[in-house]
């Protein structure tokens, strides 16, 4: 019983990182028809700067405590910024060829966490975290890790953001209408490129968020590691229904748990391939997603 | 705004006589420089030429060899993906998986089965093959950028299956060695890299020759209707489905047989060819050279492999050593001028190299 629990636990936190990483993607793809291949680089410039305030380069900032907090804080500023200046400089220059958005991204993902790699080493570096959130708490017999508390309160408190933003804001409504008919709202005479700049904005911060606290969860940061929870978030987006944010919480939880359990009680490792499977799986039987919406 | 190019056979006569007053000898040798090419090519193993600068010794040397052929490699590799990028629209960042599931499948059919070298060709060829039409019936029930994803996931399972070492088959990190024992033996050793480097230009030729045969066919027809609109190939009573699966399932096909050489030329399997940033570096080369033209993917996949293998060097070099930290430490790293050179080709130069002559003369056309 433990055992499931703790499992439970660490899948749903796989599960919020992968929702911090997929509820940008899935709403720049939604709004734009862009792959930004660039988002993984996003989360390692939150999780890099994250980790360079908290080790004590930021005066205020630190492991312990509210040092912890700004240095968060500072990490997902930085990665905010870096997503609002890839919309502006190496987007939106190809306004009119989304094809070559996606090319131009690629470009990016590959440069940014070889220039991380550059200048603080490929090596993994040790995340340090606040002495608070390192310990464990006891949960139906099991000790679960507080850091999973902490991805799981902070995607949940995204998730709600996002939906009173989209639901109840007028530049929310401007989003989920460019989602539906991008064509539609610009004949409208809304401008929809100062959206995009927007859902990229939420959309870094959000990513940036995750690499904070990924450095959290994984108690390391390296510069490989925004692009390979990039590839999950994909997953989760195909999964969830391009372009939805509920279609993506509900798939991030799916995908961690499905991870985690696989991963356990099957080879180590197999859970990233029954991932894959199960993404097959839904293709054949569901070609639009769990919400039903199609790319 | 880019018939020409893609389809010479069609246009190449009338502009160019129009632009020329007298189409002369000189033109229609310029015309035939693919064949010219061909056979600078396939003598360049007798060649003693230096070339400082562009490669290491002469060009007959087995360095020079090997880089030449690895060069060719790519080119080809790189115009098999074009067929899906570049002809039929369709983006996937999972064709590594096919050139790795011929390099590994001929290997493990050596190693594990012992069976000779061709049969182990052969049911390496088909293996990837099979691969492609399993995968890509799959992947794409899903439509434009969820296609990408979902074939970016499934290669990834790939590169994963491979880096776990299943029952010590496929080597993990380390890769694996081809058995030299069990390959010709006019294929292996440092004395026959000539052979290896014939067996990488017949290579890009049948690819140059299949891509070419393949668009130019009805069903190439088809596909250029869906890079267009596809909604309209529909209309129109096709269904793109099968269409897109046979362009996926050749382009597959291709990259086997790449794998395969690739085998021979680096004498094992290793997982850096599983890798996502494997097919990156294909769509790099692509976009590169110039996506949808005819010898733009060839050109990009052989520039890019010459500046990769280059650009080590550079990156490793005294002159980058001594340079303050500010530009030392992004030269120092081959992905972030790769991933920068990209980012400026696609803003800079639309169309790649290829369209670049054009781009040029038009210009001067307008001014006249």
């Amino acid at each position: 019983m433990s055992t499931v629990v703790l499992l439970t636990m660490t899948g749903l936190g796989l599960g919020a990182l992968y929702f911090l990483i997929a509820s940008g993607l899935s709403l720049i793809f939604g709004l734009m028809d862009v792959l930004n291949f660039a988002h993984g680089a996003l989360l390692s410039v939150g999780a890099y700067g994250t980790w360079w305030a908290a080790s004590g380069n930021l005066p205020g900032a630190g492991p312990g405590g509210w040092g912890f907090v700004l240095a968060v804080l500072f990490g997902t500023a930085v990665g905010t910024l870096a997503a609002v200046v890839l919309e502006l400089a190496v987007v939106r220059p190809l306004y009119t060829r989304p094809r070559e958005q996606v090319l131009a991204t690629v470009g990016v993902g590959l440069a940014v966490p070889a220039l991380l790699s550059g200048v603080w080493g490929p090596d993994a570096r040790t995340f340090p975290g606040p002495e608070a959130l390192s310990g464990t708490f006891g949960l139906l017999g099991a000790d679960v890790p507080v850091d999973r508390l902490v991805l799981i309160a902070a995607a949940l408190v995204v998730l709600v953001a996002l939906r009173l933003f989209l639901g109840r804001t007028r530049h929310g409504l401007v989003v989920r209408a460019g989602v539906e008919d991008r064509a539609m709202v610009t004949a409208l005479g809304i401008d929809v490129r100062k959206a995009f700049t927007l859902v990229f904005a939420i959309g870094g911060c959000a990513a940036a968020l995750g690499g904070a606290l990924g450095g959290l969860y994984f108690g390391s940061v390296d510069p490989r590691q925004g692009t390979s929870l990039l590839i999950f978030a994909f997953v989760v987006v195909v999964t969830g229904g391009m372009g939805s944010v509920t279609g993506a919480a509900v798939a991030a939880v799916v995908i961690g748990l499905v991870q985690q359990f696989a991963n356990y009680y099957t080879a180590a490792g197999l859970g990233d391939l029954a991932v894959v499977v199960l993404l097959a799986v839904l293709l054949l039987v569901r070609p639009r997603g769990l919400t039903g919406r199609l790319a | 705004m880019s018939t020409a190019t893609r389809t010479p056979g069609r246009t190449d006569g009338a502009p160019a006589a129009a632009a020329a007053p007298a189409p002369g000898a000189m033109t229609r040798l310029l015309r035939r420089w693919p064949a010219a090419a061909l056979v600078l090519l396939v003598v360049a193993p007798y060649s003693t030429l230096p070339l400082p600068g562009l490669l290491d010794g002469p060009v007959g040397s087995p360095g020079s060899l090997q880089l030449l052929a690895t060069c060719l490699m790519f080119g080809a590799l790189a115009t098999g993906y074009d067929l899906l990028l570049g002809r039929t629209g369709l983006l996937s960042f999972g064709h590594a998986l096919y050139f790795a599931a011929g390099s590994y499948a001929t290997n493990m059919f050596l190693l594990e089965a012992g069976l000779p070298f061709a049969a182990a060709a052969v049911l390496g060829l088909c293996s990837g093959t099979v691969l492609a039409l399993v995968l890509g019936s799959v992947s794409l029930r899903v439509t434009g950028i969820g296609f990408s994803m979902v074939t970016l996931a499934f290669a990834q399972a790939g590169s994963i299956l491979v880096s776990r070492n299943p029952g010590g088959r496929t080597g993990g990190e380390e890769g694996r060695a081809a058995p030299a024992d069990a390959l010709p033996s006019w294929l292996v050793g440092i004395d026959h890299t000539a052979n290896l480097y014939w067996i990488a230009l017949a290579y890009l030729v049948l690819t140059l020759v299949v891509v070419r045969w393949a668009v130019r066919s009805p069903t190439g027809r088809v596909w250029e209707g869906i890079r267009e609109n596809e909604r309209r190939v529909e209309v129109l009573g096709l269904k793109p489905y099968g269409f897109k699966l046979t362009a996926f399932v050749l382009a597959g096909a291709l990259a086997a047989v790449g794998g395969l050489v690739h085998l021979l030329l680096t004498g094992g399997s290793t997982p850096q060819t599983t890798t996502s940033d494997f097919t990156l570096s294909l769509l790099v080369m692509v976009v590169l050279g110039g996506s949808g033209t005819r010898w733009g993917p060839m050109i990009g996949g052989i520039l890019y492999t010459w500046a990769d293998h280059r650009l080590g060097d550079l990156a490793g070099s005294g002159a980058v050593a001594g340079l303050p930290a500010v530009l030392r430490v992004p030269l120092s790293q081959p992905l972030f001028l790769l991933g920068v050179l990209f980012v400026a080709v696609v803003h800079l130069l639309p169309g790649g190299l290829a369209r670049l002559p054009s781009r040029l003369r038009r210009p001067r056309e307008e001014n006249r």
